[in-house]
């Protein structure tokens, strides 16, 4: 698919702002993130979830795929891989992909929501991410029970905080340790996140202070017009008024730093994006560049040119958004 | 024309209202924003205290503006319903302090 036929698309109101600022058309400068998105079934089916991951979902990542993500992960440029869902634990080859990824001795990030470590089926994770030094990134949108599980169900917030228990005994977020645990947090309604560094107060206050909790750092996420967010948006009357908030707050300073200008988003199926949002909308890689990691070829996908649309506003708006929280702090 | 003189959209006008005076206008954006911005007292501790203020001086933009500001900023709708409750009972504490010249001239008046 090609931009040029949607550059003159009176919706895209977000490359009309990229010109605006003179980056527009936005380019790739390299791949230092390989992010996977091994799965899209979860043991959750949070309301705002992009994926709309469920339980009911069945697609999972191939062993064949993996491998040849594992080789490209080899790739001396890429110096971080991130692998999400859905739940990643629940990919029957989730511990194999990690004892082959921690072998190349690279940054490792799995994204969980942190409970399904509590499930039986699930608890040796726990031991399987502090052995391979894996860095965690648990969901936690609200430091508040009953927001947090208005959001993700009723009793989630209990669960979560329950696995990092378990998760500060093994070292996990406790300074010094090595093993680190961040936290993510996204608003449970139709606003936009305050400044991370306040957030982060906040959480340490009510986890720290109330339940002898730690973590390292706290990401702030705004959440994307997209999936079961975007549902939520037009059944609440909410979506006209969150799209322009996100306008208003556009910040031209956070462009040269969103996160699709250094990663890849690789897809279950092996298909290529540029970021996972762009992967639930089915916008694969443009301009030629390949767009599956059978044909990977870093020299061509480096510099390719990224695709844009109106939910990347999400990730311009204020201190800006990205999987790694706000992108100007 | 339009049919109200408070419209939603009228919030977004805002950073505009320098417009034929800016020099003042800059000097207020100056002072707004350092007096709004974090400093012995937190953010969330100044959005309480500005939605307080707003719902007493029946702002509808500043309370659209400071409800979502405590909602980014992880502020409790029960703590922001209690910093309105101080709003509310000062403005009853004004308007009941205000009954002592009443009483006064009552005092004064009668035999």
């Amino acid at each position: 698919m090609h931009q040029a036929a949607s550059r003159t698309d009176p919706a895209n109101a977000f490359i009309e702002r990229l010109t605006d600022c003179g980056a527009f058309p936005l380019r790739a400068s390299g791949i230092d993130i390989l992010q996977l998105n091994i799965t899209r079934r979860c043991n959750l089916s949070c309301k705002h979830c992009h994926v709309q991951a469920g339980p009911r979902r069945t697609e999972m990542m191939s062993r064949e795929t993996m491998t040849r993500c594992i080789e490209v992960a080899g790739t001396e440029e890429i110096s971080t891989i991130d692998i999400t869902g859905g739940t990643p634990e629940m990919h029957p080859d989730l511990e194999w992909l990690i004892i082959q990824l921690a072998a190349l001795k690279k940054r490792l990030i799995v994204r969980s929501n942190l409970l399904v470590m509590l499930e039986p089926a699930y608890r040796r994770y726990l031991d399987v991410f502090a052995a391979n030094k894996v860095e965690l990134v648990g969901s936690l949108p609200d430091c508040n029970a009953e927001k947090s599980d208005r959001q993700r169900g009723v009793g989630t917030f209990e669960r979560v905080l329950q696995a990092i228990g378990e998760l500060n005994q093994r070292s996990y977020g406790v300074p010094g340790s090595g093993l680190r645990l961040h936290l993510v947090h996204n608003p449970v309604g139709a606003y936009l996140p305050g400044p991370q560094a306040a957030l982060e107060a906040e959480y340490r206050r009510l986890l720290g202070d109330r339940h002898g909790l730690s973590f390292n750092t706290l990401f702030c996420l705004v959440n994307t017009p997209i999936g079961r967010y975007l549902d939520y948006l037009k059944r609440s009357g909410n979506l006209s008024d969150y799209m322009r908030a996100l306008q208003c707050a556009f910040n031209p300073q956070t462009v040269t730093s969103v996160m699709c200008r250094t990663t890849l988003s690789v897809g279950w199926d092996g298909r290529l994006y540029d970021c996972d949002f762009n992967q639930m909308l089915n916008l694969t890689v443009n301009s030629g560049a390949p767009d599956h990691i059978e044909a990977f070829d870093y020299a061509r996908l480096a510099g390719r040119e990224i695709m844009v649309r109106s939910h990347c506003f999400a990730c311009t708006a204020g201190a800006g958004s990205s999987c790694q929280g706000a992108l100007k702090t | 024309m339009n049919e109200t003189y408070y419209e939603r959209r009228d919030l977004e006008d805002f950073p505009h209202i320098g417009e034929y005076a800016p020099e003042p206008g800059a000097k207020f954006f100056e002072y707004y924003a350092t007096a709004t911005s974090a400093g012995k007292l937190t953010s969330r501790e100044k959005a309480l205290i500005a939605l307080a203020v707003a719902t007493v001086r029946h702002c509808p933009y500043c309370i659209d503006a400071y409800t979502n500001k405590c909602l980014s900023l992880g502020v409790g709708n029960d703590e922001m319903m209690e910093a309105v409750h101080v709003g509310a009972a000062l403005v009853a504490g004004d308007t009941l302090a205000h009954a002592t010249q009443m009483r006064k001239i009552i005092k004064q008046k009668e035999m």
